[in-house]
């Protein structure tokens, strides 16, 4: 098992370098002068110019200059928004929220997904199993944004069952709505795929032989089906965060949430770059951590991994 | 792929006799996209989508034939927001355009960036995925470490920032790069294990054993007979993009703001959701029947060709 964890860490190592330098590369590497777009149309004093070059690490080596900027991110140091906060300390701030928000929209969708699944997947082939199977597929093809549009129209403004923007109360039950949309866009992959794995485990012997020495199906269902077949869904809710992230950070754009996803949502729509740029590496940074996490969760919950 | 055997005992207590029996023996053996396309004819959902596809294809290429109005010709301020009229039967944006003429010009944009993205990162998956997955070795370490990193990388988000770097060159193209350009690591992932699967096959054996260069038979049996998947997720992924371009745009990095899109639609709409809602439900509801026939075509692809996965 420790064999394992530690495997897993180091297999992340050139993962956390690569992404970093992928997206460092991309804004560092593409034309223009960053310094000089500073100014606008105004032409800059050459030593001020030198200078900021100076104060960006942009006067050293390309490598040189991604391997301070490393340096920066171990200390804790994600650069500074565009607005002069530092990102960190607006991390302090929002993440909580963000949180609050993102544990709430995956007990929901979890509760969603694995129940339904599992329900059409004993009942595949029937009525009730086609018509969770077309709402899936309408949903993954509802972009976000259009969820949230939707939600915010109908739900907040038409019928007032909540508020259309959140703001700064961010108690649970105003959160709700976001939480609902995020969810939504959570749920239909990981519907199928419970769906799906509950199909596959039903043909097993085990569950014959459960059956066969008399248990009924409220023991088997539970206990030998529903155990079996989440495996598939705690592996896609690694995946999931990826839509997780996207996902936040429009819907909190939307509900004007106060958390990480909405300053991303707001610098990307005023096009300030560095900001982008630096919540961008620290998302992404946090998702392949979870993505450790969850392949060790993976590795508790099935214990034939542990020797891959 | 593998040799067809022909079943003609099956277990009794699975199959019914009268099932076994009606194997008849006069079949050519069909071959795998035949067996597919006999299965797909037989469901409805195939018809649908594909008649929907064809739909917003024609309409992409076509765009006269549906709507004599301009899109942004005789956009009138007088008609703001205003209701159904005349000509016009879904009314006007806030910029008292018609809203049906730009959902019919928004199509080439969705579908150009759908289908060129789509191409791109299946393109780089495939090349990826079969030199990982044939070459096998330190080819394999390197490749696919590689496809770990954008793997790591929600597409989305990656996308938002080459979109942000390019801010000057916002086009069809741009945004299609810096989708496909990051969305191909899991076509890379899919191909390698079928690769793996398909590389220690008889047939291989005998080509390489017959004297045929491992390119050659890489190029000429591997790859032929471990592309389904990819060809499955191919329409999901074309989906998928298309939704990738909406959301681009609905955050303003995706097309240029005087692109006809359907997310730049949405977006400008947002602004008017309490007044006008129409205008941002047409054309969300337009992205979403396209994306949706895409999504659905593949499922019904992927049940005809991998009858493993069969979700019915």
């Amino acid at each position: 098992m420790l064999r394992y964890i530690l495997l897993r860490i180091l297999q992340a190592v050139p993962v956390f370098f690569g992404t970093t330098f992928l997206i460092y590369f991309m804004v560092f590497a593409m034309p223009g002068d960053p310094i000089l777009a500073m100014f606008g149309d105004k032409t800059p004093n050459p030593a001020v110019l030198e200078a900021l070059r100076a104060q960006y690490n942009l006067d050293k080596p390309f490598i040189v200059q991604y391997l301070l900027y490393i340096g920066d991110i171990f200390q804790g140091n994600f650069g500074i928004s565009y607005s002069g906060r530092e990102v960190s300390e607006i991390l302090v701030r929002t993440f909580p929220v963000t949180l609050k928000l993102a544990v709430m929209a995956v007990v929901l969708e979890l509760i969603l997904s694995i129940s339904i699944g599992l329900f059409s997947g004993i009942r595949k082939g029937k009525f009730f199993d086609n018509a969770m199977l077309i709402i899936s597929l309408v949903l993954m093809s509802l972009p976000i944004f259009v969820i949230a549009f939707l939600a915010q129209f109908f739900v907040a403004i038409q019928w007032g069952w909540a508020s259309p923007t959140v703001g700064g109360n961010t108690a649970w039950w105003n959160m709700l709505l976001p939480a609902i949309v995020l969810a939504l866009s959570l749920y239909a992959t990981s519907m199928r795929l419970m769906r799906g794995s509950t199909v596959e485990t039903l043909g097993n012997d085990f569950v014959r032989t459960a059956y066969s020495k008399g248990l009924g199906r409220r023991r088997v269902i539970p206990v030998h089906v529903l155990r079996n077949s989440l495996i598939p869904v705690v592996t896609n809710s690694a995946t999931n965060f990826g839509i997780l992230i996207v996902g936040a950070t429009v819907t909190e754009g939307i509900f004007n949430v106060p958390g990480v996803g909405n300053t991303l949502f707001q610098a990307i729509v005023r096009g300030e770059r560095p900001t982008v740029v630096s919540f961008v590496t620290v998302l992404v940074i946090f998702y392949v951590f979870l993505n450790i996490l969850v392949d060790l969760l993976y590795a508790v919950l099935d214990p034939r991994i542990r020797y891959v | 792929m593998s040799k067809q055997i022909p079943h003609f005992v099956a277990p009794v207590d699975s199959t019914p006799v009268a099932e076994v029996d009606s194997v008849k023996l006069g079949d050519k053996p069909g071959s795998l996209w035949r067996d597919a396309w006999r299965s797909m004819r037989r469901r409805p959902l195939f018809y649908a989508s594909a008649v929907i596809a064809l739909v917003f294809i024609v309409m992409a290429v076509f765009p006269t034939l549906f709507t004599q109005v301009s899109p942004t010709q005789g956009c009138s301020l007088q008609y703001s927001n205003a209701g159904p009229q005349g000509d016009h039967i879904l009314g006007f944006t806030r910029q008292g355009c018609d809203i049906w003429a730009r959902i019919v010009w928004g199509a080439q944009t969705s579908l150009a960036v759908g289908i060129i993205s789509t191409v791109l990162g299946s393109f780089l998956g495939v090349l990826f995925g079969i030199f990982a997955g044939f070459y096998g070795g330190w080819i394999d370490s390197v490749l696919s470490r590689v496809g770990d990193i954008f793997f790591s990388i929600p597409y989305i988000l990656a996308a938002v920032v080459v979109m942000s770097v390019l801010s000057e060159h916002r086009n069809v193209w741009t945004i299609s790069l810096a989708i496909g350009g990051f969305a191909w690591a899991s076509v890379a992932r899919i191909l390698r294990s079928e690769v793996l699967r398909v590389k220690n096959q008889d047939y291989v054996m005998a080509a390489i054993a017959l004297g045929r260069s491992r390119f050659t038979t890489m190029m000429s049996h591997v790859l032929p007979n471990s592309l389904m998947p990819v060809i499955v997720v191919t329409t999901l992924n074309l989906g998928l993009a298309m939704v990738g371009e909406a959301t681009l745009s609905f955050l303003g990095v995706g097309m240029d703001a005087s692109v006809m899109s359907w997310g730049n639609d949405i977006s400008d709409a947002q602004t008017t959701l309490r007044t006008a809602p129409m205008a941002l439900i047409y054309p969300s509801i337009a992205l979403t029947v396209a994306v949706l026939a895409f999504i659905m075509l593949g499922e019904v692809l992927r049940d005809a060709l991998d009858p493993k996965a069969r979700t019915r």
